[in-house]
């Protein structure tokens, strides 16, 4: 079976003027269907360009890029926004969500840019919610919920296409401790019950601890990539920094 | 598709509504700028029907001759004042020329109407009956006047509709007698009304009476010339024989009146149709260079639209980001920002044209000039608001739908 993702030697430059920075280079891994994997780095290590360019935001300046078995790497703009449609769910720090319109039209929001007309929509953004145990709020404003339940609505609009990754940059950096471990607790349930591969980048090791396999960046590359890494070595390296 | 459009649609709304004072001094551009093309146009309308009106009761084809040169020797001589044109004049020339239909004399004067203890100061005009199917004047009541009438000089007046509701005061004319400087005249039709002329006055204030009884017996006449008139109406057969029947009526006449060849018309013409005419136009022009005037405030609207929108954009980049990260197409954030400013333009035409209408309704009620509210016009606001807000939103829409997601997301 294909990895849901597999990338080869990819590596992303800026040019800032006449210095050239290497966001990536040379990075080459794979993730399969199912896993669930924390991205680990200091700022600037790379990992927030490789979470762009896994969530089809960006595009790697070279290498190459299969995203469920379809070369994705130099796909035009509004080709990369379908496949982020349907492919990929994403979950921000700052919840990202659309102040002036309810948790329900929220969740429902990528149904509307599906390509297909979605007749039942409100009813699947009303599952995705239930889903994330805020059956009871569908017709709140987001200034009405608290934190947790924002960012629970931002995981419900990132399930209700039914993706097959969900890409969570910092999703509880902006939350207390208590309200991180019931977000990372639905992550790990959505990852368990519907095999959603999911992705997080955290700076925390209590978050990364529910993963299953973590990856490290530095200075645009993977450290120790390749293999599930056990625990403690991650936590020798970051302790070495 | 549709459930699409009206999720973009209600979008736009939610957003316009979160500010909306800043939409709705947006708006006040455009609603200015379509108020006031409405209002310029139904006034310029107005007062050309008002001038086509007037050509309409004028009588058609119709060239007036008034004795007298325009110029001579290089000074300009009251018209009217020589006695040059005569009935026979009038005669020959709807006898001999080939483009005349009909030439009718009349003698004009003023005099006082009186029947039982009522009198009434009024226009007395001695004519023939070509002067009623050259002036396509109708007779409301009685009879017209008759070629025997003029020939025998009866004592027969048509009164205009002014001087029956002077003087009688609604009982009936026909029959009875009025008496003009002492002499008693049968009152034998009423004039159908015309209304205000092109110089604003009263065409119905006037008593018709044969040239014959005018000259001899109200309006006194110089033995010098007993046969001279004030004026003679030419009637063309038709509005392409015009030019040609004022050239016919200049050569008979010159020849009649035994001008050398480089001698100047002792009689001036006047084609009151294409006067009117030119007033028409030119109130059209005008019209339409207000017109102007005020679609240069439409288009400062659109530019008030587009520089909203910018704000908007850039106070949305977040939103917009996201829109584009779960899934939004170039086309879908184009089409909503695209909505917005014509939903703002289109918005501010509907209150611009009522604000229009309303203008135009008080222009008319109080500065008393006709205005005409063209369904054309407002359509054409309406249309061309939609164009601005389409055309003004565009650059920023596509500013918004060229973002690049990262950057969007990442904008605090």
């Amino acid at each position: 079976m294909t990895p849901l993702i597999d990338v080869r030697h990819l590596s992303k430059t800026y040019s800032l003027g006449e210095v050239e920075v290497h966001a990536l280079s040379d990075v080459t891994i794979t993730i399969s269907r199912g896993s669930f994997v924390a991205v680990m780095g200091p700022s600037g290590s790379g990992k927030s360009t490789f979470m762009n360019i896994i969530g089809c935001l960006d595009r790697p300046t070279s290498g190459s890029y299969f995203l469920d078995g379809v070369s994705v790497e130099s796909m035009e703009r509004d080709e990369l926004a379908e496949i982020r449609n349907r492919k990929i769910g994403f979950v921000f720090q700052n919840f990202n969500l659309l102040a002036r319109v309810t948790a329900l039209e929220n969740a429902k929001l990528p149904l509307l840019y599906a390509d297909n007309v979605i007749r039942d929509a409100d009813a699947r953004a009303a599952k995705a919610l239930a889903a994330v145990g805020l059956e009871g709020q569908l017709q709140n404003m987001p200034s009405q919920l608290s934190g947790g339940q924002q960012q629970r609505v931002a995981i419900a609009r990132a399930i209700v296409n039914e993706p097959q990754i969900i890409l969570a940059d910092e999703p509880t950096g902006a939350l207390d401790t208590k309200t991180s471990r019931e977000i990372m607790t639905i992550f790990r349930d959505l990852n368990q019950t519907r095999s959603i591969t999911v992705i997080v980048v955290t700076h925390s090791d209590e978050v990364a601890a529910y993963a299953d396999r973590i990856i490290y960046f530095r200075d645009g590359r993977l450290v120790n990539g390749e293999a599930a890494v056990p625990m403690p070595v991650v936590l020798d390296q970051a302790a070495k920094r | 598709m549709l459930n699409h459009w009206m999720s973009t649609i209600r979008v736009a709304f939610a957003a316009l509504k979160t500010n909306r004072v800043r939409s709705a001094l947006t708006m006040l551009g455009i609603v200015i700028g379509v108020a006031a093309v409405i209002a310029t146009v139904a006034v310029g309308t107005g007062a050309s029907q008002r001038v086509q009106a007037q050509i309409a009761s004028i009588g058609s084809n119709m060239i007036i001759l008034i004795p007298g040169s325009l110029t001579s020797s290089g000074m300009q001589l009251g018209t009217g004042t020589v006695t040059t044109l005569t009935r026979s004049d009038a005669r020959e020339l709807s006898e001999q020329c080939a483009d005349i239909k009909d030439a009718a004399p009349a003698v004009r004067g003023a005099a006082s109407v009186i029947y039982e203890g009522n009198n009434w100061g009024t226009t007395i005009l001695g004519t023939t009956p070509a002067y009623l199917r050259i002036r396509d004047i109708a007779i409301a009541q009685g009879e017209a006047l008759s070629e025997q009438d003029v020939e025998k000089a009866s004592k027969v007046a048509l009164l205009g509709s002014t001087v029956v509701e002077k003087l009688y005061g609604g009982a009936d004319p026909i029959g009875t007698i009025v008496r003009i400087k002492q002499v008693p005249f049968i009152v034998q039709g009423v004039l159908a009304s015309k209304g205000q002329s092109a110089g604003g006055q009263d065409q119905d204030d006037i008593v018709l009476l044969p040239i014959t009884s005018a000259k001899q017996k109200v309006l006194g006449f110089k033995s010098a010339n007993a046969d001279a008139v004030d004026a003679i109406l030419i009637q063309a057969r038709s509005g392409d024989q015009l030019d040609a029947a004022q050239e016919e009526a200049r050569a008979l006449l010159r020849q009649r009146h035994h001008l050398l060849p480089d001698e100047e018309d002792d009689f001036s013409m006047r084609n009151l149709e294409e006067i009117l005419k030119a007033q028409v136009t030119s109130s059209r022009i005008m019209s339409l260079m207000l017109a102007a005037v005020a679609s240069v405030s439409l288009l400062v609207g659109g530019i008030g639209i587009m520089n909203i929108m910018l704000v908007s954009v850039r106070e949305r980049t977040r939103e917009i980001g996201l829109r584009q990260a779960v899934g939004a197409k170039t086309r879908d954030i184009l089409l909503q920002f695209l909505v917005e400013a014509t939903t703002l333009s289109i918005f501010g035409g509907i209150v611009g044209i009522m604000t229009g209408i309303a203008t135009s309704v008080i222009i008319s009620h109080f500065a008393g000039w006709q205005t005409v509210i063209s369904p054309a016009a407002v359509l054409l606001a309406v249309v061309f608001s939609a164009l601005v807000g389409i055309g003004f939103g565009f650059y920023p829409a596509r500013k918004a739908a060229y973002l690049d997601p990262i950057e969007a997301l990442r904008f605090e």
